[in-house]
């Protein structure tokens, strides 16, 4: 008896009982498609991170202050700095650190922006004009922070897209005079509108000169410096220049962390990558119950047709012949539910961010095949028990049996 | 071409052992007609299940044309079943899933025949037992009758040299019944060893030899004049 014959004889027995092979069928499918699903959804926000930190502007180096010992991440400062990252720092990088393209001094605060009646609370980034540059993120109108205001401290101040929107509608901000902390600043310039990056509003903050900003938070540091090298092999002699440079003008201590875009983003696919092994093994479970529901129909269908075995075997059906007839059936169930479990898994996960923008899915070959192939291996791992089980019926008994 | 010799085969009910054949012994010569009887208990059915190899004794020898049944594999009686006896039970035992046809050629898909050749083989057959016009429909669409002459010829379509019938026509009508009878004479008279197990003396009046079983065992074995 070949393959093909037993299998027109098992797929003969799934039709016709429509209904029940359907029900067991849905386990698997639910099964399968959860799989791919969630994979699908890790496997999106892994892209949608590596995009975003991506476009933060490319082979980008972190200069924080404080020594942390961890590789990449995102951490507070360290409260222990010995010594503090200054304006000086980054002037000293762009002038003798030849590597980098750019290095760019950022302080970070928060504070009240007035103008007339209206207020808003938001993140004021006091920075020098390469920033622009540096992180992908450009002025619309006027202009962005320049050297002159920097090198002047400056009291002007480029709006976010939003910051503008709330405190001036569609009227005209260029040239006005906005309150921050009790301090007027001259509006220069407006950015372009650019959204959410990493769950932060980009549109949500304004921009100083760093000398401004510095005086505004009452502070000689700085939060953070921004470099770049302009080729990706450089990273690596770009950091230990930046590390000689450093380390010379503090004392000969390494008192602060380089982090590069490649470590975070390594960071942040270990994170996801653990993230996706939880959701696909949570999926999995859900397979392996519909397995069992597998074995169960399939007991019933063996006990159900205990006399069509007995008949069989005594026409000269071998006991492999019955156990391949039952195998084959199990397997189908299992296959068939996998296949329309991936067709609704990849329909859905292209659907999804049609109606959520929020969740990227990106289905990926591998997952497809990892489901397909554990279902066909529940069939065939709940299949065998009742298989056996009919193939091991004796024959009289099995005629007799009513 | 069948040779049993002290034949026993002995069944465990609780504590006692129970024996259903008692050293049996018993010659089937190729061409036979032979009606077994006797009465309820008396061993007959398993007397057929050893003879048609669905079931091994506990001891003695059985030997189907020169072979020694008794030490094949399952595998092997599997083969003898599919290709050298053809059975017919007394309830038909058809699979209602399958038309007629599907049913007659069911022998034929365990011995590896092709789809096509199957059908060509299997048409002659129920022509043969009169149900050419019948083929297509399922048993449930069948009377007992037909049902039984479905059964006859799934029986036939490997052509094995020897059939065995359990009670034949012990579910039918006597009309059916004895068309059933004229069927198995005839094949008998083509040559095929037929041994039919009954409880009807009208039947076992048409057999050239008669058996009868008591207690496991034979009491008489007489050949009809």
């Amino acid at each position: 008896m070949n393959f093909l014959e037993i299998f027109k004889v098992s797929l003969e027995a799934i039709l016709s009982n429509k209904v029940r092979s359907g029900l067991t069928m849905l386990g698997v499918i639910i099964g399968v498609m959860a799989v791919i699903l969630l994979v699908s959804i890790g496997e999106g926000a892994k892209a949608y991170i590596t995009q975003e930190l991506t476009g933060l502007g490319t082979n980008l180096l972190i200069i924080t202050p404080g020594k942390t010992t961890t590789k990449g991440g995102f951490h507070p400062p360290s409260a222990g700095t010995v010594r503090k990252l200054t304006y000086d720092d980054s002037l000293a990088l762009k002038r003798r650190a030849w590597l980098l393209s750019d290095a760019v001094p950022i302080v970070i605060g928060t504070g009240s922006i007035k103008f007339q009646n209206k207020g808003r609370d938001t993140m004021i980034i006091g920075t020098s004009p390469e920033f622009e540059r540096v992180r992908n993120l450009y002025v619309e109108t006027g202009s962005f922070v320049t050297q002159g205001h920097v090198d002047s401290k400056e009291k002007v101040i480029v709006l976010g897209r939003k910051v503008k929107d709330e405190l001036f509608g569609i009227e005209n901000a260029l040239g006005k005079v906005v309150t921050v902390s009790d301090a007027r600043y001259r509006v220069v310039g407006v950015m372009h509108k650019k959204g959410m990056s990493l769950g932060w509003d980009v549109d949500d903050v304004v921009f100083l000169p760093v000398t401004s900003g510095q005086e505004l938070f009452d502070t000689d540091s700085l939060f953070e410096i921004l470099a770049s090298t302009p080729r990706s092999e450089d990273t690596e002699r770009a950091i230990s220049q930046i590390k000689d440079i450093l380390i010379r003008r503090h004392a000969h201590k390494e008192d602060f962390t380089i982090q590069t875009q490649g470590a975070m983003l390594e960071t942040m696919n270990t994170i996801l990558n653990v993230l996706t092994a939880v959701l696909g093994g949570i999926a999995g479970i859900s397979l392996l119950v519909g397995g069992i529901g597998i074995m169960n129909i399939m007991l019933v269908s063996v006990r159900e047709r205990i006399r069509e075995i007995g008949i069989r075997k005594a026409i000269g059906a071998r006991n492999r012949d019955i156990m391949a007839q039952f195998m084959i059936e199990a397997v189908t169930l299992s296959g068939v539910g996998g296949i329309i479990g991936i067709l609704l898994g990849v329909g859905i996960a292209f659907l999804i961010p049609l109606f959520v923008t929020v969740l990227p899915t990106s289905v990926s070959l591998w997952s497809i095949v990892t489901a397909f192939s554990f279902s066909m291996a529940v069939g065939v791992f709940f299949g065998v028990y009742p298989a056996r089980k009919a193939a091991l019926q004796d024959p009289i008994t099995a005629l007799r049996y009513e | 071409m069948i040779k049993l010799q002290n034949i026993s085969k002995n069944y465990r009910m609780g504590e006692v052992e129970i024996c259903a054949l008692c050293g049996v012994d018993l010659d089937v010569a190729s061409g036979d007609l032979i009606a077994i009887m006797g009465p309820s208990g008396s061993g007959k059915s398993t007397l057929m299940n050893v003879l048609g190899c669905l079931d091994r004794p506990t001891s003695g020898r059985y030997l189907f044309e020169d072979r020694e049944i008794s030490a094949m594999s399952d595998d092997e009686l599997a083969h003898v079943r599919n290709a050298k006896i053809g059975f017919v039970f007394q309830s038909f035992n058809l699979l209602p899933r399958f038309t007629a046809l599907k049913n007659v050629e069911m022998p034929l898909v365990y011995s590896g025949v092709s789809s096509q050749a199957r059908t060509e083989r299997a048409v002659p057959v129920m022509e043969k037992v009169g149900l050419g016009d019948r083929m297509y429909h399922k048993p449930t669409e069948l009377s007992g009758g037909q049902q039984q002459r479905v059964a006859i010829a799934r029986a036939l379509v490997n052509n094995p040299p020897l059939l065995l019938a359990d009670e034949p026509t012990g579910n039918l009508d006597s009309r059916s019944g004895a068309e059933i009878l004229n069927i198995l004479v005839n094949l008998h008279q083509q040559g095929v060893t037929i041994i039919i197990v009954t409880h009807d003396p009208n039947i076992a009046a048409r057999c050239k030899r008669i058996i009868t079983l008591k207690d496991g065992g034979i009491i008489s074995n007489e050949t009809v004049p």
